[in-house]
Formats: structure tokens, C-alpha cells, sequence
């Protein structure tokens, strides 16, 4: 029996187009992030050529103002940009998820509680915040992280407090009820399987925001600019790229972001074709 | 199967309150249940019958726990369920269980079928051994006319409607409950299927002595599976009896009118009229005096005064009205 | 002449496993001013029956045959002719559409869209049209700005009815309309129904899947296994004295509230699975009365009384004296 329902569940997966490239194009940059000493035979703050040179066979996007590599400040800044996306994705997931289950499964006075707390983070605006940390705890790649998360887990608590408002009032959660099941068998058994394709909808699209995010972040300075990632690059590449011609400079970032954008959406919509199988080959 | 006169389980006054807001600062508050009081005797099985917001639904909830009553009490073996310890009312839920209505919705689409059925036994911990436990689980696939082998490792969207109402029903008895309270277990069903689930429930509820509370709309499926039918109307039992009895004499015109509302019976002399919407049970105003009076072709001034009571008109025949027919 | 002709019509639909045969080779005809009861369980073919005759099938659907309406063939339509032909010439009240409404729309609104859509009248005129059809169908002419939330159950299922008939059409088609029903709300829209028909002459085809509903709505029946036609007659020969095994057995299974109380039995087996379906008579793996030709030869639907017409091997033809 698992042998086919395996097999089954790749059939659906190969069907599945958006889901193979999504997965395909992540897949990639995640290879890239992993690989990164394999894959270039240079450090991304190495001096290896003429500065401000176009994209060439031997550096593949050009160089930058001091002449290292763009290309291995590409793949090894994935690295950073990839591990805030996913961190942030983690953490506002998990603190979303948690907040919006408790409100929603307990309904009265906690749920007050927990979304006028939701609310208040709801609208906490993310760059004043990031100002504020940084100065606080100096600019670098963990206080973007912190940020980012604080202003992603609301949203993420709002949408599944919803959710488990309305599975909370469905028959087979009443079912539950009737065979016994306490409130805590309830939770996770009933409500939280039954909430897993949102919630790995929302964390996929977290990531997207939050790779982004961290690029915008990085480009006003709030991160830490010895640090290669993509916004990093964007950091450095407004100051001297436009100037001297170097669009590869600004460019290969700018795409670098916008694929795993486009990824992580792809895997988002059709998240629900996996995990629900009465929507296939959609 | 021998019926006593035990009663098994009886509600009392019991009166379900909602409260829905009325625009934007104001609140209405109807009564789906309204100072009900019904005794059902061991060993039988007592329909419920009404038109949607009879409060049917919401009595047969009430009886489960899964809604609370405004007031009243609901008591099993003599027990007031809603004033028990947390351990009697986990043992209330291994007595009493129910079957719902919708065969789509009332299982989880994320749980196999072997874990549905198995559930209420883990959670009362009946068998803990595991092997034992799956012997159980398709012991009781069996009962309910299911080939274990087959739909164990199913999934809710992957059996038919019927199926899933097997599913519901072998789940409800891995518990061995007493009584059995099934909310419109059919009336998503196709017909040709009803019956054979409606004969199932016949078999299981002779062999292992339940006591059915059968909530439907359909006369004809309550006259098949029950002894004793109780005729609902706003909130409150307007007529009670015999089945055969109360379809072949009944004694309230709010019963009579189900039963010539039954397609193929054309009522004599009735004309095509009523084209014009009648009112029917969604005015929610509150009726002075017998509640059907808006709607009864008899009504009286007294119908208008004060709410009929409950009586014994005739043996075993129980109704709320101030002219009772014939 | 007959208002709709369908002759040997076929829907295929194309699957993972291979082609589903949903309707085969089914040919019936409704008159003007007629209700034709179309029975049988899920699956049978009747939705997909009743959808062709719209051409509102999915497109991996294949139909083949005619259907014929008012002497214009509909399988053959273009898109244009389409557009003018679906609402204005059949209309559908699909399963469920009592809870189709738009729920941030007045109902008259939804009304008046659908009847500018197709007319170009002003918008007084069609507020105005809207009011009539709600009144026709009973529902009081100031709840046309009502929303579908503050109507009951029965009350938008009228609505939808209103609807239907909007454009005036000849033929509308009820998916299911009184499933959901109380049995009180129910003879309610029947005798709606009744009297729609008397006033406007429209012919209805009644989909369900309960036979006992037809009694007082049809005035043809007929039942359908497997996408094809079993039996198909006056409502008064196929309810009263059914010929065929499943319709009897499809009667029998409907426990009545009068008449010998354990009478009620059920079909055994499930619907077969119309991808393989079983040779010869497709019902003769349920059928108690199967014998050897049954399962080699596929019976044809020949008629066995003046009105009625029935596919099965036992029953003989009727001769006309």
C-alpha cells in the first residue's frame, strides 16, 4: 500500500508543472547556496579582475568597483539572502501558526487578547522598526532577520485564526467532540492537519517577502554591508554601479531575488494540488 | 426486542437560546428550543420529525453535549449530563454517540479510515494493545457491511456517500454506546441507498440493544426505522405517538399538513393555490398563544391566548392543541 | 411536434482511465407544455443529459447526435447562436443554486444582470421585469432588494426559478430543486411549478433522483441507468405499474408513509462504473431476475404499451390493435 501511494503521489507531482519548476528554480539557488566553493573558483570579496568590467566567459556577470567577481558574490550571497528568507519564513510561521490556532481554537478572552497583540504588530510599520533596532543593536543580518519576522507573524496569525475559526464549526470536528476527543486531541488531530496546506502556502510566500524584504533592508543600510548577500550587492551597486555603467552589477541581484520570488509562489499555488488530491493534474 | 418502560434518557424544560444580531446595535433572541420535555424509553426508536427550525437538530445537540442548553437539564439514566464531573461526562461520551448528517463533512478528510474508527478506542483507552485493537477496527468494518481489507487504508474522498455513513456508524459503535442519535443520517443519500443503510441501523440497533433518537424531515423513512414518532414545531413537540398511529390518525393540523405535503397525495379538493409565499418557520416573531396558529386552517381565539398544553388525549398518543382533529 | 428532439445522443467524457460513455445513445422527446421526470441515481448520466442540451459540458467532453429544439440543432451551434439560445430558449436551475447567490448582491440585482445581459432594455425596465418575476413565483415585489442571506431556503430557490424564466424561456431545466427541501417547502415549489407551466406554457425537465417527487410534477418519466434510457413513459405507467427491474426496484426502495410498512428494500450492488460497464444489460449484475441473455445482449428500448417504453429482455413488445 505505500509503495503506491508513493508512487502515486509522484505521478501527481510530475503532472504538476508550476509545482516541478517552483520546486525546480529553489531548488537551484539552494543547490547554489550549498555548492558555493564548488562552484566558483573565486571568494566573493576576492580582487580578480579589472574593476567595473562587463559580463565576460571569464566572470560571468562582470566585476564589481574592486574588481571581485559578481558572479561569486551572487551565489555565495544567496547563502545569506536564502538563510533569512527561510528563518524568517520559520519563525513567523511557528509564532503566526501558534498565535492564530490558540485565538481562534479558545475563541473569548484569549482570542481578545491574542489578535489586540496581533494588531498592535499588525501595524508596527517594518522600516521605522528596522531603524530603531539598528540602532540599537547595530546594523547586521540578524536584526533584519528579527525585524522582518515581527512584522511577518501577524499576517500568518491572522489567516490561520480564521481558518480555525471555520474548521472549528465543521461536522467532523464536532464528530471529535462526540467520540470523546478533548480539546487537545482536537487541536491536533483535527484542526492543525487540516490547516497544513495554508500554513505551507503562507510559509512559502513569507519566504518571498522575506528575501525581499531583507534586499530592501540591506539597500538602505540596515544591514551589515561587509556582509555579501544579494542586498548587500544592491547596497554597493547603487553607490558605484549607475555611475560607471555596471547595470550587470544591479541587475544580476535584482533577477536573483525576483526567481525565487517567482518559485516560491509557484509552489505556493499549487501547494494545495499535493496535499488535497482531488485537485489533480490541475 | 423488548422495549420497557425505562426511560433512558429524558429532557426537561430544556430551552436552547440563540441570540442574533438585528441590524447593527440590536440583538433577537429565538428560542430553537423552547421548555421542551420528552422521555425516551430504553430499547426504542423515537423520531424527531420537523421541518427545518423545528430545532430537531438542535434538541438532538443539546441531548450530545455540543450545544449547551439556556436552561433546562438533559439526564441519561437518571444523571444530569450538564452537571457532571469531567470523568462522567468522558463515560457520557461512551454511552451516548452520533451520527450526522452530512456523510462529506462529518469525517476528516485528513484521518484514513482505519484511524477513524479506531479513534474511540484510543481515546477511552478500551483496548491498548494494538493487534487487538486492529482486530477490533475490522471486526466492526464488518458489522457495518464494509470488506476491511478493502477501505482500510482509505481516505473519506475516496468512498461513496453510503460508505462514509458506514464509516460514521462503525465508528459510533466501537464504543458500544446505549443510545444512538442519528441527525438526518439518510437525507443525503441517494434513495436507493437509504434503505440499505436505514436496514443496517435496524440490525446494529437489534443486536446490540440500542436506543435510536431518529431526526428527519421524511415521514416515510420515519414511519420505516421508528417506533414512536414526535412531531416538532418551533421549538416545541406539538404531537407524540405510535408511528403507525400518529401517520394514520393524527391529531394536529401542523402534522396533518406534513403529511399531505407528501407528494402523490392529492388531498381532496385542494386547489393550486398557495402560490403566494406561505410563512413558514423562518418568521422569527414570536407567536402568541399555540405557535402554529399563524399557519392552522383551524385556529381559534383560544389559540391565540395562551400555549396549548402537552396531554395524553388518547393512550400512548400525546399533543399540544386546544381542537385536536376528528 | 415535438418542442426538444434528442436523438442518439452520446456524451464521452476523455479520463485518466480511458473514455467515460456519461450518456449513450439516449433519444427521447418533450412536448410543448410538458414536465419530463428524469430519474435515476448518481452517476446515471442524467446531469450530464440535461447539461448537453445547454452545451454547458466541460470541454473533455465528445457529444455526438442531435438535439433538436424548435427544429434547430444544437449540438451543431456556433458561439454566437449559443449566447442568444441559452437563457432565452432553455434555462437551467442547477443543483444547489439556492445557495448560488452572489451573498454581497440584492437578489433583483442579480436578476436584472442576467436579463440586461442578454436584452438591451433600460435598467428601470429590468428592475421592473425582476419585480414581476418574483411576484410570479410568490415572493412579495419590495424583497427584490432583499439580500439571499435574509431569504429562507425555499424562498431563493423560488428566486432562482424567477430567474429561469426571466427571459421567457421555453424549456427550463431543474437540476435536484427540491432536495434540500422540507417536504412543506417542497410541494410548495411543485405547485409553483404547476401553475407556471398552466400560465406560461413552459416545458420543464425535473432531474432527480428521487422518483416519488415526479408524482405530482411529471407528466413523462423516464429512468435512466448507466447513461441510458431503462424506461420511459407516462407518469402514470412508470410510477403506478413499472416495468422494468430498476424502476420497480428504484419504487420499491422509497419507504412510503402508507401501504405495507416493510416493503421498502434495497437495490443491492453499486452503479457500475461507466468506464468498463458490465455487458449486455447493463443492470444485470443488480437485477434479481437476470438470465443467460442478459448478459450477452443489450436490450433495446422498445415499447411495451401505448405510452411507455422499456429495455429489457423480459418484456415483450407491444403490438398496436
Amino acid at each position: 500500500m505505500l509503495k503506491s501511494a508513493r508512487a502515486a503521489w509522484f505521478r501527481r507531482l510530475r503532472g504538476n508543472r508550476r509545482l516541478v519548476v517552483g520546486i525546480g528554480i529553489i531548488a537551484v539557488f539552494l543547490g547554489m547556496a550549498a555548492l558555493a566553493p564548488y562552484l566558483t573558483p573565486y571568494g566573493p570579496h576576492q580582487v580578480v579582475g579589472r574593476p567595473y568590467s562587463p559580463p565576460s566567459l571569464q566572470h560571468w556577470l562582470g566585476t564589481d568597483n574592486l574588481g571581485a567577481d559578481i558572479m561569486s558574490q551572487i551565489i555565495y550571497g544567496s547563502r545569506v539572502s536564502l538563510m533569512v528568507g527561510f528563518a524568517v519564513a520559520v519563525v513567523a510561521t511557528l509564532l503566526g501558526t501558534t498565535v492564530g490556532l490558540l485565538a481562534g481554537f479558545y475563541r473569548g478572552p484569549a482570542d481578545e487578547g491574542l489578535m489586540r497583540i496581533t494588531d498592535v504588530f499588525l501595524i508596527l510599520p517594518s522600516l521605522p522598526l528596522a531603524i530603531i533596532l539598528a540602532a540599537y543593536l547595530g546594523p547586521s543580518e540578524t536584526t533584519i532577520i528579527e525585524v522582518l519576522a515581527v512584522t511577518s507573524w501577524p499576517l500568518v496569525a491572522r489567516v490561520v485564526r480564521s481558518q480555525t475559526l471555520s474548521l472549528r464549526e465543521r461536522p467532523f470536528t464536532d464528530a471529535a467532540r462526540v467520540i470523546g476527543a478533548g480539546n487537545r486531541r482536537i487541536m491536533f488531530r483535527v484542526i492543525i492537519p487540516n490547516l497544513l496546506t495554508l500554513i505551507a502556502a503562507n510559509a512559502v510566500l513569507t519566504i518571498t517577502a522575506a528575501v525581499a524584504g531583507e534586499a530592501g533592508l540591506d539597500f538602505i543600510g540596515l544591514g551589515n554591508p561587509s556582509v555579501v548577500s544579494w542586498g548587500t550587492m544592491l547596497y554597493w551597486a547603487e553607490t558605484y554601479a549607475l555611475f560607471n555603467g555596471a547595470w550587470w552589477w544591479i541587475v544580476a541581484p535584482g533577477i536573483c531575488i525576483c526567481l525565487v520570488g517567482l518559485g516560491a509562489v509557484l509552489i505556493s499555488v499549487s501547494i494545495e494540488n499535493l496535499f488535497n488530491p482531488r485537485l489533480r493534474g490541475r | 426486542m423488548s422495549q420497557g418502560s425505562e426511560t433512558i434518557l429524558e429532557a426537561r424544560d430544556l430551552t436552547v437560546t440563540f441570540v442574533t444580531p438585528v441590524g447593527v446595535m440590536r440583538h433577537r433572541s429565538i428560542n430553537a428550543v423552547d421548555n421542551l420535555s420528552l422521555k425516551v424509553r430504553r430499547g426504542e426508536s423515537l423520531g424527531l420529525v420537523g421541518e427545518s427550525g423545528s430545532g430537531k437538530t438542535t434538541l438532538s445537540r443539546a441531548i450530545v453535549k455540543l450545544t449547551r442548553p439556556s436552561s433546562g437539564g438533559v439526564y441519561f439514566n437518571g444523571e444530569d449530563v450538564y452537571r457532571q464531573s469531567s470523568s462522567s461526562s468522558k463515560e457520557y461520551r461512551r454511552r451516548v454517540q452520533m451520527i450526522f448528517q452530512d456523510p462529506y463533512e462529518s469525517l476528516n478528510p485528513r484521518s484514513s479510515v482505519k484511524y477513524m474508527v479506531e479513534e474511540p478506542i484510543i481515546i477511552h483507552k478500551i483496548i491498548k494493545d494494538r493487534r487487538r485493537r486492529e482486530e477490533k477496527v475490522s471486526e466492526l468494518l464488518q458489522l457495518v457491511g464494509l470488506n476491511p481489507e478493502t477501505v482500510l487504508a482509505k481516505y473519506p474522498h475516496e468512498l461513496s456517500g453510503g460508505e462514509r455513513q458506514r464509516i460514521s456508524l462503525a465508528r459510533a459503535l466501537a464504543l458500544s454506546p446505549e443510545l444512538l442519535v442519528a441527525d438526518e443520517p439518510v437525507s443525503m443519500l441517494d434513495v436507493s441507498i437509504r434503505i440499505g443503510i436505514l436496514n443496517l441501523m435496524l440490525d446494529l440497533k437489534r443486536r446490540f440493544n440500542l436506543t435510536c433518537l431518529f431526526v428527519t424531515h421524511d415521514l416515510g423513512v420515519a414511519r420505516y426505522f421508528c417506533d414512536r414518532i414526535a412531531v416538532m414545531y418551533r421549538g416545541k413537540i406539538v404531537e407524540m405517538a405510535d408511528s403507525e398511529q400518529l401517520l394514520r390518525h393524527p391529531l394536529h393540523p401542523y402534522t396533518k399538513l406534513l403529511i399531505d405535503s407528501v407528494p402523490g397525495r392529492s388531498v381532496k379538493g385542494a386547489e393550486d393555490s398557495a402560490v403566494s409565499e406561505v410563512a413558514t418557520t423562518a418568521t422569527m416573531d414570536v407567536i402568541a398563544g399555540c405557535s402554529f396558529n399563524p399557519r392552522c386552517p383551524y385556529a381559534q381565539e383560544t389559540c391565540r391566548g395562551q400555549t396549548p398544553e402537552f396531554l395524553e388525549v388518547e393512550p400512548g398518543h400525546l399533543v399540544a392543541c386546544y381542537f385536536p382533529l376528528k | 411536434m415535438a418542442l426538444l428532439s434528442i436523438r442518439e445522443l452520446s456524451v464521452e467524457y476523455r479520463t485518466e482511465r480511458g473514455p467515460l460513455r456519461a450518456v449513450d445513445t439516449v433519444s427521447l422527446d418533450l412536448k410543448e407544455g410538458e414536465t419530463l421526470g428524469l430519474a435515476g441515481e448518481s452517476g446515471c448520466g442524467k446531469s450530464t443529459l440535461a447539461f448537453s442540451i445547454l452545451r454547458l459540458l466541460p470541454p473533455s467532453a465528445r457529444i455526438s447526435g442531435r438535439i433538436e429544439l424548435d427544429g434547430e440543432n444544437v449540438v451543431d451551434m456556433d458561439d454566437r447562436t449559443l449566447r442568444n439560445y441559452r437563457w432565452k430558449s432553455v434555462s437551467l436551475v442547477p443543483q444547489g443554486s439556492m445557495n448560488a447567490f452572489d451573498p454581497v448582491r440584492t437578489i433583483g440585482s442579480q436578476i436584472v444582470e442576467g436579463i440586461k445581459a442578454h436584452e438591451s432594455i433600460s435598467k428601470a425596465e429590468a428592475w421592473q421585469r425582476a419585480r414581476k418575476l418574483l411576484s410570479s413565483v410568490g415572493i412579495s415585489e419590495d424583497r427584490a432588494k432583499s439580500f439571499p442571506f435574509q431569504f429562507s431556503g425555499g424562498m431563493r430557490q423560488r428566486a432562482a426559478i424567477a430567474m429561469a424564466l426571466s427571459l421567457n424561456p421555453k424549456l427550463v431545466i431543474l437540476d435536484e430543486p427540491t432536495t434540500a427541501l422540507d417536504v412543506v417547502v417542497q410541494k410548495q415549489i411543485l405547485t409553483l411549478l404547476r401553475h407556471l407551466q398552466r400560465e406560461y406554457q413552459t416545458s420543464f425537465i425535473f432531474i432527480t433522483h428521487d422518483l416519488s417527487v415526479l408524482a405530482d410534477i411529471a407528466t413523462r418519466i423516464a429512468v435512466m441507468y448507466a447513461g441510458k434510457i431503462a424506461e420511459i413513459g407516462s407518469e402514470t405507467e412508470v410510477l403506478g405499474s413499472p416495468q422494468h427491474p430498476y424502476s420497480r426496484a428504484l419504487i420499491a426502495a422509497i419507504p412510503t408513509i402508507d401501504g405495507e410498512k416493510s416493503a421498502a428494500k434495497s437495490i443491492p450492488g453499486l452503479p457500475p462504473d461507466l468506464i468498463s460497464p458490465p455487458s449486455g444489460c447493463r443492470f444485470h449484475p443488480r437485477c434479481p431476475f437476470v438470465f443467460e441473455k442478459c448478459i450477452n445482449v443489450e436490450p433495446a428500448l422498445t415499447q411495451i404499451s401505448r405510452e411507455t417504453q422499456a429495455a429489457c429482455h423480459l418484456l415483450k413488445a407491444w403490438e398496436a390493435k
